[in-house]
């Protein structure tokens, strides 16, 4: 970890020396909250919210670009269905840690195994869900569309996706959540976003004021993210919302 | 591939398996910290989910402990508790126990939550009391939940704990950390190994020794009952998050 991180933290780390500087004043002041913390690292944290934020964005658009035709594809043909979710099941209990670092002999440290391991999770949540909200629509609903004679893809693309839709937004909003607080464990490759803070707030006398409002941030960024989502399904699925209201 | 040799070379040095260091010491480390952290979660989460399961009331309280801890990076968590002055071992347990607790709770309390409601009138119409009905009736039809949630938490707990090594925890983890800090990627692949090896190990395992525990006739209901939990999409994910890692889990 030193060896890695260790200088490329210091090096980028103008709150160190004004820790360090009140540290020397007050030995025993060390609070979990400081606004005058966040004051004077602003860019440093805004840059380190960036890059979780980017990351996170980045890894779940991804992993919904294959989740999405890969739940499509062990739809048509259910005998696919198991392996995938199997596959899936298997790949999920690797964690994380292992996860990031296997692949930095082949990527490099940095932003790379990062995003892989990311989109790996993501990936799992989401085929899921597709699968799971394409095979719940209702029969009948399949049936009239059969009857109206549409096609196999059609059927897939016109009827059955939209009626997913709900379902494959739920899976979405769990992936991204997830992932926000998967991105903290980039820090053993030195690409974690806000875990790089709480490493580095670790690190440096165990700052705890850095610690803490790297975590709050983490949440708040989650939080955000999942209404942001929440409110897009809201306006792609309107029908959802007429039926209850009806 | 040069990488996955060293690796090989690497696990077959009976140096690096032996001593304080070694595989074995910082594996037992690593299923001692994981059993302390999931008894202790089990010891809060077991009486809650019971307590307000057989209430029939709580369902809010069970969302929001999974929905908080899914937010939550498990890393933060560790950080915080590692540098409030607990050291090692107690922060690791502590924090990882904090992540164990949702899927037990959510387990067990939906366990008894499906307890078919004509069976909770029979019990109490042949005159058992609430408790009786709880102890006979309704806990051992919960099981097979209450076994998964259990599952579930202990596999989770099992890849969270390496991220202890981060913060100065000892576990498999911190042969990967250790292999990072000194570019020695053999080493690295070789402890992702062992890691991912025992999560995967322990979790067959634990799905064994579950089929095994289901009386025969139960086994076709639990079976297709723990396949659809995870795809419920209120399932906490296995690592951390797991994952949240986990993740569930939280998959972290």
């Amino acid at each position: 970890m030193p060896g890695s991180v260790g200088p490329v933290t210091s090096l980028e780390n103008p709150g160190t020396a004004a820790h360090v500087a009140a540290a020397a004043g007050d030995p025993a002041a060390n609070p979990w909250l400081s606004w005058d913390y966040v004051q004077r690292n602003w860019g440093d944290i805004s840059r380190a919210l960036e890059q979780h934020a980017g990351l996170t964005v980045q890894a779940v658009l991804i992993a919904c670009a294959i989740a999405v035709p890969l739940g499509m594809l062990a739809h048509l043909r259910p005998r696919l269905a198991a392996p995938i979710v199997g596959t899936s099941s298997v790949l999920y209990t690797i964690p994380s840690l292992a996860l990031f670092t296997v692949l930095v002999p082949w990527t490099g440290i940095g932003r790379t195994p990062v995003l892989i391991g990311l989109v790996v999770y993501a990936l799992l949540v989401l085929v899921r869900n597709v699968l799971v909200g394409l095979s719940g629509v209702d029969e009948s609903v399949r049936d009239a569309a059969r009857g109206l004679g549409y096609g196999r893809l059609r059927l897939l693309l016109t009827v059955e996706l939209p009626n997913a839709l709900p379902a494959i937004i739920a899976g979405v909003r769990l992936a991204t959540v997830t992932t926000v607080a998967l991105v903290t464990v980039g820090v053993v490759v030195g690409y974690g976003g806000l875990g790089q803070l709480m490493f580095r707030g670790f690190r440096n006398n165990k700052y705890h004021a850095e610690i803490l409002t790297a975590t709050l941030l983490c949440l708040a960024l989650a939080l955000v993210l999942d209404l942001l989502i929440w409110l897009v399904g809201r306006a792609v699925t309107p029908w959802a919302r007429r039926g209850r209201e009806a | 591939m040069d990488v996955l040799q060293d690796a090989f070379t690497w696990l077959n040095d009976p140096l690096n398996w032996t001593g304080r260091d070694g595989v074995l010491a910082l594996g037992a480390d690593h299923l001692r910290i994981s059993a302390l952290a999931v008894l202790l979660a089990a010891l809060v989460a077991l009486p809650l989910g019971v307590w307000l399961g057989h209430r029939r009331r709580g369902g809010v309280v069970t969302v929001v402990a999974a929905n908080t801890s899914r937010a939550l990076p498990t890393f933060a968590l560790l950080t915080i508790f590692a540098s409030t002055g607990l050291f090692g071992a107690t922060a690791t347990v502590l924090a990882v126990a904090v992540f164990a607790v949702p899927p037990i709770l959510s387990n067990t309390f939906t366990g008894l939550m499906e307890v078919d409601a004509d069976v909770r009138d029979a019990a109490r119409g042949v005159g058992m009391s609430g408790g009786r009905s709880l102890a006979l009736v309704e806990l051992p039809l919960a099981l097979p939940l209450v076994g998964a949630g259990l599952r579930t938490a202990t596999t989770q707990v099992l890849a969270t704990v390496p991220l202890a090594a981060l913060v100065g925890g000892s576990s498999l983890g911190s042969i990967i950390v250790q292999g990072m800090a000194l570019q020695r990627y053999g080493q690295v692949v070789a402890g992702a190994l062992l890691v991912a090896g025992l999560c995967l190990v322990v979790e067959g395992v634990l799905a064994a020794v579950q089929r095994a525990l289901t009386p025969a006739p139960m086994r076709a209901t639990s079976g297709r009952r723990r396949r659809r939990a995870p795809r419920a999409v209120s399932e906490p994910p296995g690592p951390a998050p797991a994952a949240t890692g986990q993740q569930t889990v939280t998959r972290s």
